[in-house]
């Protein structure tokens, strides 16, 4: 049901991560206002207090801010907090489940960074 | 948060059968619910005595802080939609719209009016000339632009096509943003309704086997997938639900949380992890092989 959720995760971080994404991606850039919690309960067929729930965990973590009566903004910085918050998470996430992969098929690192080299030509 | 529904003890015999045994459970305000569980679990009963069509044996029910039997404050305010719902032979369409405009405080006409243009039915049928899907599609369309501030929905789609179906999620979901009320969706297509509902509630054997928010119970269990002595060493003394083994290979579903060092540690010995959905879970769960003890969650 509804477009691209996974089944392990809380929807809600789901949402958070996907406007997240929008924001590093400048889909959604500083100061512009985000669908409103309806808009997306409705695009991604989600039960609006769960899109209401991801929206406010990036207002709690400063990357949304609320405009009285209006609606939420793109807080100016948030792209910068976001990127350097998914930096974090790559080296976890790729790098060290890539060395555990190399390492069970054998891979030196050096092969590894010639080959690291060799992805970014393509 | 306001109780719409308080079941304290309740329980429902027929002769020596006990349909439900001490079931106890609250409904809040303004959420969509899930009422979830096997055939004969139990559930119509619950909706039957939430709506006043069967007097419990024992125990204690308000609907809206009421007791709902000959109840014109509480009736009012619910409206049931029930599998198979009937109507009488002769009415068109519209005249099962002019009757629950009548019934139904809070009926939206244009609401009700653009449903019918949307599920495509010729309003001036009759109804015992509908097909079955068609009669479902009534049956929703009048639980919708009833605006009911208690909604319940019986299994409402016996007959009705992916598309007529997916057309009630979305003008669902819709609606209730526009005007939040208390939603009850009974049903079986566990997979289609997972992501709209808020609060889930599994029954099995006249039990309240679940009562979960919906976010809550997502990853709260996951499939371990890999050679068999691994698979086992690595899920000994965890909760299992369900077991399975193909060759050398076994596939374990485990109950309980999973942190990143045990993730990493399974993809070590060449196990996989993989997300459980609500229904898979579900079917676990009251899957009568398994052991009932696991699930205490």
């Amino acid at each position: 049901m509804g477009p691209i959720m996974d089944d392990g995760r809380p929807i809600f971080i789901q949402i958070a991560e996907k406007i997240e994404d929008d924001i590093i991606g400048e889909g959604l850039p500083e100061e512009s206002q985000v669908p409103s919690t309806n808009q997306f309960a409705s695009f991604y067929q989600i039960n609006p207090a769960t899109a209401a729930k991801g929206v406010n965990l990036l207002v709690d973590q400063g990357i949304l801010y609320k405009k009285r009566g209006i609606g939420m903004f793109v807080t100016s910085g948030a792209r910068e907090k976001l990127i350097e918050k998914r930096k974090e998470q790559f080296y976890e996430q790729y790098v060290i489940t890539m060395i555990h992969e190399a390492k069970k098929l054998g891979i030196t690192i050096d092969q590894l960074t010639d080959m690291v080299k060799r992805g970014d030509d393509v | 948060m306001t109780a719409i529904i308080e079941v304290n003890r309740l329980n429902k015999t027929y002769g020596k059968d006990s349909v439900l045994k001490d079931v106890s459970f609250v409904v809040e305000q303004d959420k969509i619910y899930g009422l979830l569980g096997r055939n004969g679990a139990g559930k119509t009963t619950i909706m039957h005595l939430i709506t006043a069509q069967l007097f419990p044996t024992s125990g204690e029910l308000k609907v809206f802080g009421e007791n709902p039997y000959e109840n014109n404050r509480v009736l009012s305010r619910l409206c049931f939609i029930k599998e198979s719902q009937k109507y009488p032979e002769s009415f068109r369409i519209v005249d099962v719209m002019d009757v629950a405009s009548a019934i139904y405080p809070n009926w939206d006409s244009d609401f009700a009016g653009q449903l019918i243009q949307d599920f495509r039915l010729p309003v001036k049928r009759r109804m015992k000339k509908l097909s079955r899907g068609m009669l479902s599609s009534v049956g929703i369309i009048v639980g919708l632009a009833s605006r009911a501030p208690l909604t319940i929905f019986d299994e409402p789609y016996l007959g009705l096509d992916a598309v007529a179906r997916n057309l009630f999620y979305e003008r669902l979901i819709e609606d209730y943003a526009e005007h939040p009320r208390t939603v009850i969706l009974s049903t079986h297509l566990i997979d289609e309704v997972s992501n709209m509902l808020e609060h889930v509630f599994v029954i099995d054997n006249g039990k309240i086997l679940v009562d979960e928010e919906a976010d809550d119970l997502r990853g709260k269990a996951y499939r371990a997938v890999g050679p068999a002595a691994n698979v086992n060493a690595f899920t000994a003394g965890k909760n299992i639900v369900q077991r399975e083994s193909v060759g050398g290979f076994m596939s374990v579903t485990v109950l309980g949380p999973l942190d990143g060092s045990e993730r990493r540690q399974a993809e070590t010995q060449g196990i996989e992890i993989s997300p459980v959905s609500l229904q898979q879970l579900i079917v676990h769960l009251t899957n009568d092989q398994m052991n009932r003890e696991v699930a205490n969650i």
